[in-house]
């Protein structure tokens, strides 16, 4: 029996992956509901490896790339692609964009309109990621807890993990010395007029957002990146800037209710790459920032390869493919 | 260079915001060998503590020198001088009171009043200033003892858009450190700022954002150094007509 603490994004994905390795898992979180005290809860469920590069480390595309697939075995993966736009005089951002990032094509206001009729008018220039998707964070957590309990897995909610686990996957809670938060904060929205199909990012040298739909009219807006551990409500200027940004990709937004205000706490190590670190007999996951749909399957498979690996001594024979 | 009595080793202050990575800011700093590091405290730990990458910044040693960034009031911004010399122990602070929201161009009526309250209280004001030769003197009088002139508008890239300002400013106020902060965006500028004689140049977004920020901070370290060393070299005037680096007077008449 493999013990787990954390049902969040990194623990549930690491029970998948050893109950897929054949071994059994109990999953233990203080939380009463899946994902209740997650951060993923507040995620945009982007599946984006190669817009995410502007920023990251190659390792956002070579970990990245194959969550899409991974995930689309557990729950609906919209593959709409991102669309990536500027205000006319921003134009030098999405030329930065451009530098910083591959995978892409550009897109003229003709073509910009063709994907997204609501923005009909508004940009003159985008890149569009066609490979790239997004998912519903909650729901995509939900139907993960599903799949592990379908496999057997054990799920403990309202339980505090025993000491000593063998996998600890508690987020920014984990007592690990180089681990930061990056506080978020987001907005969700619902409006009637509004129709996107697509995850939106809009370029702003101060204010980047991006808005992701999650359907019937609801739409995801994040976020922003501030290094801080407070988890109280979102600030003032913070949503300002967010909705500000929202009514700039499409005024429509103006009559839009904000049916939700929200914020997490992404865990980070200094580089803010994710980690496995192997401290007295427990090993953790952590470290996933912004990236955590983007690199759980791959770091939950690796995780799942080095606990098989301390167990068995030879990894290679029950490596799953 | 000598700030407040301290001295320092380098005259390249660095940003800390924007980086892609702590990480990455930790090597900028180190390959720069930058004396200062700015943070903002309201933009970046908004009511939490923030140690974690405030722990990170002081592991590798640099000065760090706090600011008011995004304050729009002389309120806000002591308020905020008060939390970061709690938070960080210093006496230091870069004082921004912002104008207009969409410039960030300092408020110098905010500015001067905000000195004069926080030098009375024991701060070391570091004001960001525009190249207003009157608005010099009265932060000189309400205590400051250096002056951070913009070369263009924040995270502008500009460069030193008024070099005449500046060479008069350095005209003006011979024996004061001026610090160039805001709008650098290349080495070049750096050096342009050094040569003009300022005592230092803070770069944040050109560095932070740059494709390599620590091959760009190692070459702002660089072009801060070629131009100090350049402004000390007593350069050459410029001319219309051109003069021949040969001598002409020896040369064989072949014809």
């Amino acid at each position: 029996m493999i013990t787990i603490a954390g049902a969040g994004l990194a623990g549930l994905a690491c029970a998948h992956e050893l109950l897929a390795r054949g071994l059994p898992v109990t999953v233990y979180d203080r939380a009463e509901e899946i994902g209740a005290a997650s951060a993923s809860r507040y995620a945009g469920g982007m599946l984006a490896p190669w817009c995410e590069r502007e920023s990251a480390e190659e390792e956002v595309i070579t970990l990245g790339c194959r969550a899409l697939d991974w995930w689309a075995r557990i729950t609906p993966v919209h593959r709409r692609g991102t669309l990536v736009v500027a205000p006319r005089r921003d134009r030098a951002e999405l030329r930065r964009f451009a530098r910083r990032t591959r995978g892409f094509r550009d897109l003229d206001a003709a073509e910009i309109t063709d994907l997204e009729p609501e923005l009909a008018g508004r940009f003159d220039a985008g890149l569009f990621f066609d490979r790239e998707a997004h998912l519903d964070p909650r729901r995509a957590l939900r139907d993960l807890a599903r799949a592990v309990a379908a496999r057997g897995g054990e799920i403990r909610l309202g339980t505090a993990a025993p000491a000593g686990v063998d996998l600890d996957c508690t987020g920014i809670s984990a007592p690990l010395t180089d681990l930061r938060a990056v506080r978020g904060e987001m907005a969700v929205l619902r409006s009637a007029e509004i129709r996107i199909t697509r995850t939106l990012r809009l370029l702003h040298p101060r204010t980047p957002i991006y808005l992701v739909p999650r359907g019937e009219g609801i739409y995801m807006l994040g976020a922003t990146m501030v290094e801080s551990d407070h988890d109280g409500p979102p600030t003032l200027r913070a949503l300002m800037e967010l909705l500000g940004a929202a009514f700039a990709l499409a005024p429509g937004f103006a009559e839009a209710e904000v049916i939700e205000t929200g914020a997490g706490l992404r865990p980070a190590f200094p580089d803010n790459l994710p980690r496995l670190d192997w401290r007295d007999g427990t090993l953790f996951l952590n470290g996933l920032y912004r990236h955590g749909f983007l690199l759980a399957p791959a770091m939950a498979e690796a995780a799942a390869d080095k606990i098989m690996e301390m167990r068995h001594g030879n990894p290679r024979e029950f490596r799953t493919a | 260079m000598i700030l407040y009595d301290t001295e320092l080793p380098s005259r390249l202050f660095l940003g800390t915001a924007q980086y892609p990575s702590p990480a990455i800011l930790q090597e900028a700093i180190r390959a720069s060998g930058c004396a200062v590091a700015t943070v903002s405290l309201r933009r970046e730990n908004a009511n939490g503590s923030g140690a974690g990458f405030r722990d990170l910044l002081q592991e590798t040693g640099v000065r760090i020198l706090p600011n008011t960034a995004g304050c729009h009031s002389v309120r806000e911004a002591v308020t905020t001088a008060h939390m970061a010399r709690e938070v960080f122990g210093t006496r230091w602070i870069k004082l921004e009171v912002i104008g207009h929201a969409d410039t960030l161009q300092p408020d110098v009526f905010g500015l001067v009043e905000a000195a004069r309250i926080l030098s009375a209280d024991g701060f070391q004001v570091f004001p960001y200033t525009t190249e207003d030769l009157v608005v010099g003197e009265h932060l000189l009088a309400a205590g400051c003892e250096v002056l951070m002139p913009w070369g263009a508008p924040i995270g502008s890239g500009r460069g030193v858009v008024n070099p005449e300002g500046l060479r008069a400013m350095r005209a003006h106020f011979p024996g004061v450190p001026l610090v160039v902060d805001a709008g650098i965006g290349r080495p070049s500028d750096a050096a342009v700022a050094m040569e003009l004689g300022m005592d230092a140049v803070l770069v944040n977004t050109a560095v932070a954002r740059a494709g390599a920020p620590v091959a760009m901070a190692r070459a702002m370290a660089q072009a801060v150094e070629a131009g100090r060393l350049g402004h000390h070299a007593d350069p050459m005037d410029r001319r219309d007509m051109a003069v021949p680096s040969t001598p002409v007077p020896g040369l064989a008449e072949l014809i």
